[in-house]
């Protein structure tokens, strides 16, 4: 079986790190980075290749900084 | 097909699912880390852009946390005197009856401050749609006990909890309005799990539908976190919303086609 293939693209300078998208995120694709953005904030980043694309991070991150993409078949 | 996927395949315009709606402006939100409000009006802004309405909405920017909404979503706004939104919607509405209208209110705006001109607004059963973000607490000035504030819950100005018996009790405002014949559909929902997002903008997308149809005062309560003034973490105080918030304000459709559900 094929498997769904999915990818995000956070936004770092927009994230503030509330961590809320690791809570939603099935596959726990997502983790705090060490690294902190300009304004101060750990943001989140991608730490495996499991993402289906299934856009959960995306629709509860409050600041909306979550690209989501899957490939079709 | 090969095996390997690279990422820059997968990043490829004709694959994107999801992306921030362009009816929110670059601005980066002024609400603390984890903050409900930012979902809430991401969901609003995909709402007016499913109806493709971003020309013919106007809405009203309330005094709070969320004063600032004008700044984010892309389309006519107006700020009201703190708590007035409903009145200006009113003005708004009867003069551009054409116009969607809609009023976004925190609980200090809408349930303290604002509970005479929400009231008669809903009674006088007005054409618009009141948006009311419901955290339990006054968030923009330091956490202090609001109206809704549940019993117990501790807040800067109840340092032991709520006293009900000296500090009264919690407003139900939403089941309050639901009694006015004016108003046609009341629902409460929540924007911190992504089915609770998925079913509060379902019912945005319903109040605005029926605000079209000239059906009434319809009136959306959105139940949010406030992290910073409950003192907690976001993924926290969504939980301790779901133990304590959701028992005193269940979830769910309240009127529904003028009709009380329960």
């Amino acid at each position: 079986m094929a498997k769904v293939k999915g990818d995000i693209v956070i936004d770092i300078e927009k994230c503030k790190g509330c961590e809320v998208c690791i809570a939603a995120c099935p596959q726990e694709v997502i983790a705090m980075a060490k690294n902190v953005n300009g304004k101060g904030y750990h943001y989140t980043e991608t730490v495996n290749e499991e993402c289906t694309g299934c856009a959960n991070c995306a629709i509860v991150c409050p600041d909306g900084v979550i690209t989501v993409y899957r490939m079709k078949n | 097909m090969s095996d390997i996927v690279t990422k820059e395949q997968i990043r490829r315009p004709e694959n994107l699912v999801y992306s921030k709606t362009k009816l929110l402006t670059d601005k980066a939100l002024s609400y603390c880390p984890g903050c409900g409000h930012g979902t809430a009006h991401r969901i609003l802004m995909e709402v007016i852009e499913e109806l493709n309405a971003q020309e013919i909405t106007i809405g009203i920017a309330p005094v709070g946390c969320s004063v600032l909404a004008y700044e984010f979503m892309n389309i006519d706004m107006q700020q009201a005197a703190h708590g007035r939104a409903p009145a200006l919607a009113t003005a708004v509405k009867r003069l551009m009856p054409e116009k969607i209208v809609f009023t976004y209110q925190g609980d200090g705006d809408l349930a303290a401050i604002g509970t005479a001109e929400t009231i008669h607004a809903c009674n006088r059963g007005e054409n618009i749609t009141i948006i009311f973000i419901n955290n339990g607490i006054y968030g923009m000035t330091g956490g202090q006990m609001a109206p809704t504030t549940l019993p117990n819950m501790k807040a800067s100005t109840c340092p032991y909890g709520r006293d009900v018996t000296t500090m009264g009790n919690p407003l139900r405002m939403t089941e309050l309005v639901a009694q006015l014949p004016g108003v046609h559909f009341v629902t409460r929902q929540a924007v911190h799990t992504p089915s609770a997002v998925r079913k509060a903008k379902k019912a945005l997308r319903k109040a605005f539908d029926l605000q079209k149809e000239n059906k009434g005062l319809t009136f959306v309560e959105i139940v949010s976190n406030c992290n910073s003034g409950w003192k907690m973490t976001p993924v926290q105080s969504n939980k301790w919303m779901e133990e304590n918030m959701f028992p005193f304000y269940p979830l769910g459709d309240i009127k529904v086609d003028g009709q009380l559900v329960k």
